[in-house]
């Protein structure tokens, strides 16, 4: 511990923080543009000097270490000359574009100059001028208005690890760019604009849509992929105009992926916004009554065991819970909510989920990544695993097709032979394993959504218990989930009965007529050709693959229309609130089941959001708690059977297209063919 | 006036052979090893006791710095980083010595680094001189082929190897911090301090960043004793120094000289006087273009020390000694001078990147009077949010010829305003 005399005041501080930081903690404000407590210290602004005693210049709070004895002054006349010179030079070059300026009203210069600036410019000569860059469909680029912070070049190096920004040229002609012009290849690019300090880095697809004093701003949940990013929704009127990220330690620290940001515009294309039934091969609009009462005529006499219910990925928990009830109801064990088949027992709490936590990783050393691709498939996570290997001492072997995780990653093998090596301490990186203290395994859907995927779960078992990963105060085994809705779904037993059917076969019970009919709850990727001539119910939000093949389509709400619960990949409790009304017709998920339930005559003890909850909890107690991840039993099993000798595909083919609003969205599309697709142009025919 | 047996650089004018063997005929090499018997400490102490300051401009005691550079770093290794990137105009002291007198250098390195526990050196030089460093680079081998090198330096038993490095032309590449970042391969810029570079310097390794000159005179100074070194000059301002005179003078030259000569003897003595006489002087830039100019008022009996020239308000710096006849438009040469450390401001920070651009498009007007008298208010306290406010000197250096412009010659700008305003108010009439 420290202490140092702050305007008079003394304040005693951990060792090894900056000035600043003892600044903030003692509550006093120092202004700065550079520094960012997640990244390195730059020094360059010169906006946080502070006067030291017995340094004859002021110094750079940011940079400067804390010393016992040090004594800060941070409010005397030449502190306050020298940041008035600071943001004067800030200012000189800077366009003072503000009234058209996207970054207008949250803009750090802005608002320290309200501070800080003069009232009238004393710069006669003419102003510098620098080309804009093209960064790709994502980040915008004023490049006049940039003040040289150097934040997007230390967030893409450190943060997003690619290097791919820097700053060209000296003195006056130093620009902040990629040299050779190209986008950026970073699935965490969105975040620059949130970290630009200026308007020099704004939102293209946001650009010129709304002043920030104008938007309703939603504190929710995304459900894009299984982290359960902790994001803020900006609404204005009845659309979703931007999605930022929200501060959240354990989760998503305070960045969120490319796809959680700036897919939103799919939220208001191709929406389901009347229920829709269908007559003479085609779909009609229809009324609520109308679509029920084809629902409720379909389904007399049929018998339960005939029908199956299928969740989707973006399913909320009270939705899965509701059409489960309704399924019990009428008398059927066939449900999933394992649309890719994945094997995973919602028996065993500890072997389907993420059990390290996120921010645990940063407390592993060693890590195994088996038919996982983390970047595309949870890319916070991703970000994490690299924020520990930068950490140093972090050796990783992946399993599975060969990629690029932005961080040093030993390719051990393709498929589970190498995994069986592994086992029997065969491979090198067993040793690896073994001199670890906290070593994890991390599964992802690649190897466990196959054939042999229960097995493979075991090895991965084994592996956990052979090599001390799982003791006391440490769980090393995790499942890598890439739907949002899966854990809420296994945590509820959205999962075949007794005797019931999983997703492979109640398609092919649809195939050979022993299932009749089937309701898909949001779901989008299964293969809809093999539904055969069974009756589909649809109820979803979006005109995807679901809502194309159903005979009845019942609208439903998105993540951001609705007040829904959803449990992320390490089994955190969250919830998402309401920031805009569902379009047209549509309603909340849980209220379409309970009032289809009573046209079917099985009426759901539930008649508020708040008696779902309790019932919710009553289902699985792990949803009495939010926020926070409640720790799994270890419950260790083998599997029978053999694992089979084919490599890991990847369970993600295309990051920004995995679901259906991405789909529905331009930005994603946009993505898509830049950076999965190669940037080949569409031609004509293309549409 | 120093005598010629007090002389360190007795071949600077390159009269005979650079070689080793001239280079031993002079005294360089002799008794090397019995210097490194003597130990670290003992070479520390000897060059702390010299009141040797550093040659490079900031003058800072050399031992001392010395001396920074810790006993045990947990088995990370020590570099001695030796600066001939020599960009300071009117500078060109370590190109001749190293052009006519590499073997000070190269027996320098090895002391120092030795006294430092280095086992390896680097030696960053300017790009621009090319055969200069063909010429230090065949010192070297010359020192490895004879054993003075390598892993046995001088039979001593302790190894040690000496690297060239050359720059690619960047004014800033000078400043250790950015020159320990070019060493490594990144872009030219000062690094922040703290961690200094005793502790955290090239590749993370504790490093200590010394001048050719500061160096090149240390195996003189261990061999005739601190005293000796200490009895020249005047106190804390010790020793002998190499004067680099240009400009308007009958012969430029560069002469080492005894610290705190009087600067009218330096010129007239060594360089032939001022052009058409001392009474001709305008002023003098005393240590190179950062530091501010004296007018010829101050010239006539300022002597050339850190301690006396900042006393008047400008300082040694390098001791390039700029001289300037009352021909000379000392607004346009302030303003060439402004123009050059626009160029060369690396960027990275806020007041010099801004700053020095504005200072030199503000410097441009006033060389044609196309101003306001206020603006020379206004220059200086730009100058003054620029100076002191950087992450390296770069800014103040930048800062510091206008504020000596300003303090001397206000009279010559507003002059010169009111000039162009009256042949503007003129052209108006007409």
């Amino acid at each position: 511990m420290a202490t140092l005399t702050i305007d008079g005041a003394e304040v005693t501080v951990e060792d090894g923080i900056t000035v600043l930081q003892a600044c903030d903690l003692a509550g006093i404000e120092i202004p700065r543009f550079c520094y960012h407590e997640r990244l390195s210290i730059a020094g360059n602004c010169r906006m946080c000097l502070v006067e030291m005693e017995r340094s004859p210049k002021p110094i750079a709070s940011c940079a400067m270490p804390v010393a016992d004895g040090m004594v800060i002054r941070t409010n005397t006349p030449s502190v306050r000359k020298a940041r008035e010179g600071v943001m004067e030079f800030l200012l000189i070059n800077h366009p003072l574009d503000c009234p058209i300026c996207d970054q207008g009203g949250e803009c750090d210069l802005q608002d320290q100059a309200m501070a800080y600036g003069r009232d009238r410019n004393r710069f006669q000569e003419n102003k510098r001028a620098v080309k804009d860059k093209d960064l790709g469909p994502l980040v915008a680029t004023i490049m006049t208005r940039c003040i040289h912070c150097t934040r997007c070049i230390r967030f893409a190096t450190e943060i997003a690890g690619v290097e791919e920004l820097g700053a060209m040229g000296r003195g006056e002609h130093m620009e902040v760019g990629t040299y050779v012009e190209n986008a950026l290849t970073s699935e965490l690019s969105g975040n620059m604009i949130d970290l630009c300090p200026v308007g020099a880095l704004t939102s293209k697809p946001y650009a010129f849509t709304a002043r920030s004093w104008e938007l309703r701003k939603t504190e929710s949940i995304d459900v894009l992929d299984a982290v359960g990013s902790n994001i803020r929704v900006d609404a204005r009127g009845r659309e979703v105009v931007r999605v930022l990220p929200r501060l959240n330690e354990d989760v998503n620290e305070e960045w969120i992926s490319d796809k959680t940001r700036f897919a939103y515009d799919g939220l208001s294309r191709q929406r389901l916004d009347t229920p829709y039934v269908r007559q003479g091969g085609k779909l009609k609009p229809a009324t609520w009554e109308a679509a029920f009462a084809a629902i409720a005529e379909r389904l007399k006499g049929v018998d339960g065991s005939k029908i199956a219910a299928i969740a989707g990925d973006l399913a909320c928990a009270e939705s899965m819970l509701a059409l489960k009830d309704l399924m019990a109801a009428l008398g059927s064990v066939h449900i999933d909510c394992r649309q890719d088949g994945a094997k995973l027992d919602a028996a065993n709490r500890s072997s389907y989920l993420f059990n390290t936590t996120i921010a645990g990783i940063e407390e592993a050393d060693a890590c195994l990544l088996v038919g996982t691709n983390p970047r595309w498939e949870a890319t916070l996570v991703n970000a994490r695993l690299r924020k520990r290997w930068l950490a140093g001492g972090f050796p990783v072997g992946l399993i599975g097709a060969p990629v690029d995780l932005t961080y040093d990653v030993q390719h051990l093998g393709a498929g589970p032979a190498t995994l069986k090596e592994i086992f029997d301490g065969r491979h090198d990186f067993a040793q690896v394993l073994k001199a670890a203290e906290r070593p994890m395994i991390i599964l992802g859907m690649a190897a466990l959504a196959r054939k042999d995927g229960a097995e493979i779960l075991a090895a991965g078992v084994e592996i956990a218990e052979a090599f001390g990963m799982v003791g006391d105060g440490w769980n090393g085994f995790n499942v890598l989930h890439t739907a949002a809705a899966r854990v809420a779904g296994l945590d509820l037993g959205f999962v075949p009965g007794e005797g019931g059917r999983d997703v492979e076969a109640i398609l092919t019970g649809a195939q050979d007529g022993g299932i009749e009919a089937v309701y898909l709850l949001g779901a989008d990727e299964i293969d809809m050709n093999r539904l055969g001539e069974a009756f589909v119910i649809y109820q979803g939000h979006h005109g995807d693959a679901g809502a194309h093949r159903a005979d009845v389509i019942l609208p439903g709400a998105a993540y951001t229309e609705k007040e829904a619960t959803y449990v992320n990949l390490e089994g955190r409790v969250q919830r998402t609130a309401r920031a805009i009304f569902p379009p047209g017709e549509a309603r909340e998920d849980w209220t379409i089941l309970r009032a289809l339930s009573a046209e079917l005559g099985h009426a759901l003890p539930y008649d508020s959001l708040a008696a779902l909850r309790t019932r919710l909890e009553d289902a699985a107690p792990s949803f009495a708690e939010r926020g926070t991840v409640r720790p799994a039993a270890w419950q260790p099993f083998t599997a029978t059977g053999q694992m089979l000798d084919a490599p890991f595909g990847a369970a993600v083919d295309d990051f920004y297209m995995t679901d259906p609003i991405c789909r529905a969205s331009e930005t994603m599309a946009k993505c898509s063919t830049l950076y999965v697709s190669g940037g080949v142009k569409a031609t004509g025919t293309d549409g | 006036m120093l005598r010629d047996e007090d002389r360190i650089f007795t071949n600077l004018y390159g009269q005979q052979p650079w070689g080793l063997t001239g280079a031993q005929a002079r005294g360089d090499w002799d008794g090397t090893r019995a210097l490194l018997v003597k130990g670290r400490d003992w070479i520390i102490d000897e060059v702390k006791d010299s009141g040797l300051r550093g040659r490079g401009g900031a003058g800072f005691p050399t031992g001392l710095k010395w001396s920074f550079m810790p006993k045990d770093s947990g088995g990370r290794p020590h570099y001695l980083v030796v600066n001939a990137d020599e960009g300071e105009p009117g500078t060109c002291k370590d190109r001749d010595i190293i052009r006519h007198e590499p073997h000070k250098l190269v027996e320098g390195c090895l002391l120092a680094g030795f006294a430092m526990g280095a086992h390896a050196c680097y030696i960053y030089i300017r790009g621009e001189f090319h055969a200069e460093a063909n010429v230090l680079e065949a010192a070297i081998q010359e020192a490895y082929d004879a054993k003075l090198l390598g892993p046995d330096a001088c039979g001593s038993g302790w190894a040690y190897d000496i690297y060239v490095h050359r720059g690619a032309g960047a004014y800033i590449c000078g400043e250790e911090m950015a020159l320990i970042e070019s060493l490594e391969g990144k872009k030219g810029q000062p690094r922040l301090k703290p961690p200094f570079p005793a502790n955290m310097g090239v590749w993370g390794c504790p490093t200590t960043v010394n001048n050719v000159e500061s160096i090149a005179v240390a195996p003189t100074i261990l061999r005739r004793g601190a005293s000796w070194f200490a009895g020249l000059g005047r106190p804390k301002n010790t020793g002998t120094k190499v004067f680099c005179i240009s400009g308007h003078v009958e012969h430029p030259c560069n002469v080492e000289e005894e610290m705190g000569i009087p600067l009218r003897e330096l010129i007239e003595k060594h360089a032939g006087g001022v052009r058409g006489g001392w009474k001709n002087l305008k002023a003098i830039i005393p240590g190179g273009s950062s530091v501010p100019c004296l007018p010829s008022t101050i010239c006539d009996d300022v002597l050339m020390d850190f301690d006396s020239l900042s006393a008047v308000k400008s300082g040694l710096g390098t001791a390039a000694v700029i001289v300037m006849d009352q021909s000379t438009d000392i607004i346009a040469a302030i303003a060439r001078l402004s123009k050059f450390y626009m160029h060369e401001s690396c960027g990275q920070c806020t007041p010099c990147r801004e700053g020095t651009g504005w200072m030199s498009r503000v410097m441009d007007r006033l060389v044609e009077g196309k101003a306001h008298v206020d603006e020379i208010d206004l220059l200086l306290e730009v100058a003054g949010q620029v100076e002191g406010h950087t992450i390296c000197a770069l800014g103040d250096a930048a800062a510091w010829p206008i504020q000596g412009l300003v303090r001397h010659f206000r009279s010559e700008i507003e002059a010169r305003i009111l000039d162009h305003q009256k042949s503007a108010a003129g052209a108006r009439a007409a």
